[in-house]
């Protein structure tokens, strides 16, 4: 029995049940990161003389990340549609680029926590900052988990080519890139912008 | 060293019992491990059960992890109830306040996580891939995983003892700022923390497995309509899941933080809030209790309507009320902290929203009593169960909407009525319901009943211990005892009451002294209780038309569904056995990816405890390099050949069909 994906390639049962699984644990990570918000909000004026958003946040540097991870995912699109043409270089290159673009924006935001810490103000400082650092952190944390995925699927294709698990991965692995940033505009939208104003 | 193993800190009699506990649990492990070596099964075991990727096996050993719980959090039961029935004016019982609280913080802990969720786990994970007549769950591989993450759990919890000898004094859900580290410096919060962090990461992945399995893998034909409610109660109790444990999981992680690394998320300074801890933790806490009960609700639609010889009355309405309470259960998480003081108009919409529950509850136990009604009921073991759970589920639902109202929980909230409410919930509504699948499903399980004549009399005496055990407690906390009392004033005149409440736990143990010794004499005598059909009960469900053991692939030909009650329905055609067309199946290899990965998450948990990096570091390489091995295997299938298939199904002996 074959289904039709959105993609109208024929995909087989068993794949499709993979992504309908993957799709589930998709919305449980929502969930997880739905908490994280509230928790985010709860305790977003709890600042205990600390400073708050307005004073440490830099909006052009966070547009530059959001450009970044916007872009990744851009290109992580360009490498699916390739894998699902066979065209083997061109998955390679696109994946490649995601990697890089990945790895820049992870870069970006150590190097942000890093300079709020030295400037005294730390996870340890105030709730504000506590519940900062998880949910940005967390954020991050998928980001990095990600990039260990895309390196294991980039060995994998190089090892044994573009068959059925490795363009099932290449989905996974595509909702889950667009996920995080579907999560990002939301960072940026209630920690940055709000924070901001 | 001593300081590791917590002995020396320990005063008096609780050293003895810590000593005790340390030597039962090593010495277990260590007598399990000889025997095992003794009888050269180390490696049958690894091979055939551990690594195994059949869901048949893994709900198997999800039942004999959750039993040997059950006794564990029994012992503790035995502890807290004589200290209540003893600890009056001049006499402080057996135990200090500060083991006491351990004890209580235990056993909450214990039941609910291990005895609770491995029951149902094991339940769901036995009889839903037959029920939908599937060859195995969607995903094999991961279900392993989920078991031995709630292995690893159960582990932990259990190492607590070895390592530290202590275990969180702080209840069974630990609020803050009681359990931050200013007020809890030991490690037994830690431990707390993450023996319910690792199973409850098993537990989530459990729910995404049979969301999935559900929706993709029933039989041709078996519309969700024509779903059994035993099905869909686990379709509802997994949404749960899948939408309430990724809370659990922040929650745990934010107080980790909090202990940890000196976040303020629900520290009393630098901005933290520990009321949101509370809120969060019941977001996830009430919907967990309706994961409890939901698939017991299902497993007795499935007996009722077995035993009665009847169809389920009204299908449809068990369905929308299995969605409705699904549903709700996500609006009613205040009822549990009414007193925060958030004001009388939220109290009354969370209160109102309280007792609407009570309205598709009270819709399945009028189905259930209408099945009956006019049925031509056969008292088996597992009617006599639910003959129990029906009474005394009412009388705690009965109690629980008077809860849900909120002047009267501002009296009762914090005392022993609560206590009482929630354990006639749990053990009489749950509990029994799980006992009464058990019983239910064992010959389908293991190919023989279990003694009927034992099993009916352990029923009768769980059920007077029931009522003789916690009648006292909501009389008690009418009285105002309030909850977790190690100690109280003899003028107060609640020793006799406790003490009733004492003999009815005598009377529980002896309840579960006879199901031990129905598990002995059921196997002892399983030649004279063989289960040849495949069908002992006269059953409705698809689960039936197989044989009892299902082998391997279940069904060697997936049967299409045209009924709710599809095989009672193919019985009354009175069909010829029809020659059939075997091909080969494929099915899953059994891999020890589960165990290890498991293994690295217990190291990873044990380590943070102990606030050791190495190894902290070592566990994560683990995971990784784990996962990297496993997703680099393309072997993961074997295949039963034709003729393999037909000669195990030309085995199968006085078969129905």
């Amino acid at each position: 029995m074959t289904k039709v994906s959105p993609m109208h390639k024929e995909i087989d049962e068993e794949t499709a049940t993979s992504l309908l699984g993957f799709w589930v644990y998709m919305m449980t990570d929502c969930i997880l990161f739905a908490s994280l918000f509230a928790v985010f909000i709860v305790l977003k004026n709890n600042t205990a003389g600390g400073r708050n958003g307005a004073e440490l946040f830099s909006l052009p540097f966070v547009l530059m990340q959001t450009l970044i991870l916007l872009t990744s995912s851009f290109t992580s699109g360009l490498a699916m549609l390739a894998a699902q043409r066979s065209r083997i270089k061109d998955t390679f290159i696109w994946l490649g680029a995601t990697g890089v673009l990945g790895a820049s924006f992870l870069a970006l935001e150590i190097n942000e926590f890093a300079k709020l810490d030295h400037s005294g103000s730390s996870w340890r400082t105030s709730g504000f900052l506590s519940s900062y650092f998880t949910l940005v952190g967390t954020h991050g944390l998928h980001i990095t988990v990600g990039l260990l995925w895309l390196g294991g699927i980039l060995v994998y294709i190089y090892k044994k080519g573009l068959n059925e698990t490795s363009v099932k991965r290449l989905t996974m692995f595509s909702i889950f890139w667009h996920f995080l940033d579907v999560v990002w505009i939301f960072i940026f939208s209630v920690v940055y912008l709000l924070g901001v104003i | 060293m001593l300081s590791i193993f917590g002995a020396a800190e320990v005063p008096g009699t609780d050293r003895m019992v810590l000593l005790f506990g340390q030597l039962m649990v090593v010495g277990a492990g260590l007598l399990i491990g000889l025997a095992l070596i003794y009888f050269k099964k180390v490696g049958w075991l690894w091979k055939n059960w551990l690594t195994s990727v059949d869901h048949k096996k893994i709900g198997i050993m999800y039942l004999v992890v959750a039993g040997v719980m059950l006794l564990r959090g029994l012992a503790d039961t035995v502890l807290l109830r004589f200290q209540q029935a003893t600890s009056s004016g001049a006499s402080h019982g057996i135990v200090s306040s500060d083991h006491f609280q351990q004890i209580f913080t235990a056993h909450g802990t214990m039941m609910i996580f291990f005895v609770a969720m491995g029951l149902v786990f094991g339940i769901i994970n036995l009889i839903v891939p037959l029920q939908i007549g599937s060859r195995d769950v969607a995903f094999p591989l991961l279900n392993n995983l989920s078991f031995w993450m709630y292995v690893a759990g159960a582990i932990l919890i259990n190492l607590s003892l070895v390592f530290g000898g202590e275990f969180a004094a702080t209840g069974w859900l630990a609020y803050p700022p009681l359990s931050e580290l200013q007020f809890s410096p030991g490690v037994g919060v830690d431990y707390w923390i993450w023996c319910i962090q690792i199973a409850g990461i098993g537990t989530l992945l459990s729910g995404i497995n049979f969301i999935t399995t559900i929706l993709t893998k029933r039989a041709p034909g078996m519309t969700m309509m024509k779903m059994p409610v035993f099905v869909w109660s686990v379709l509802a109790a997994m949404s749960l899941v899948a939408a309430a444990f990724p809370i659990l999981t922040v929650t745990l992680v934010l107080l980790t933080l909090d202990r940890t690394i000196g976040t303020h998320f629900f520290t009393t300074t630098g901005g933290g809030n520990a009321m949101m801890y509370v809120n969060l933790i019941w977001a996830w806490g009430h919907p967990e209790v309706y994961i409890l009960i939901l698939p017991a609700f299902g497993i007795y639609s499935e007996i009722v309507a077995t035993f009665s010889r009847k169809r389920l009355f009204g299908y449809a309405s068990m369905v929308y009320a299995i969605i409705a309470i699904t549903a709700l259960s996500f609006v009613v998480w205040l009822h549990h902290f009414f007193t925060m003081g958030a004001g009388a108009n939220v109290n009354a919409f969370f209160g109102i929203m309280t007792m609407i529950i009570a309205i598709p509850t009270g819709v399945k136990v009028f189905n259930w009593l209408f099945t009956m009604y006019r049925g031509r009921i056969n008292f088996a073991s597992p009617m006599i169960w639910f003959i129990g759970f029906v009474i005394t589920f009412s009388i705690g639902g009965a109690a629980g909407v008077m809860l849900g109202v909120p002047p009267i929980d501002f009296q009762l909230h914090n005392t022993l009525f609560l206590v009482a409410h929630f354990h006639t919930m749990i053990v009489g509504g749950a509990l029994f319901g799980y006992f009464a699948g058990i019983a239910y499903w064992f010959p389908k399980v293991f190919g023989f009943k279990l003694d009927e004549k034992l099993g009916k009399l352990a029923a009768y005496l769980w059920i007077a211990g029931f009522i003789c055990a916690f009648t006292p407690l909501y009389i008690l906390g009418l009285m105002g005892a309030t909850r977790r009392l190690d100690h109280y004033d003899a003028s107060l005149g609640w020793q006799g009451l406790f003490i009733v409440a004492g003999v009815g736990v005598l009377i529980i143990l002896a309840g579960v002294g006879v199901q031990l010794l129905m598990f002995y004499k059921s196997i002892r005598n399983r030649k004279q209780n063989m289960d040849t059909t495949g069908d002992p009960w006269n059953g409705r469900t698809l689960e039936w038309s197989t044989s009892s053991p299902a082998p391997v692939y279940n069904f060697a030909v997936i049967p299409t569904v045209s009924d709710r009650d599809e095989f009672y329905r193919v019985k009354q055609l009175k069909l010829k056995l029809p020659k059939r067309k075997f091909s080969a199946i494929e099915m899953p290899n059994n891999s020890p990816f589960g165990i290890f990965m498991a293994g690295w998450a217990l190291m990873f948990a044990f380590s943070v405890i102990w606030h050791f990096p190495p190894t902290i570091i070592l566990a994560v390489l683990g995971i990784v390099i784990t996962f990297l091995v496993r997703s680099f295997n393309d072997n993961t299938t074997y295949l039963i050949s034709a003729a393999e298939v037909e000669a195990i199904e030309n085995k199968r002996v006085g078969a129905l069909l």
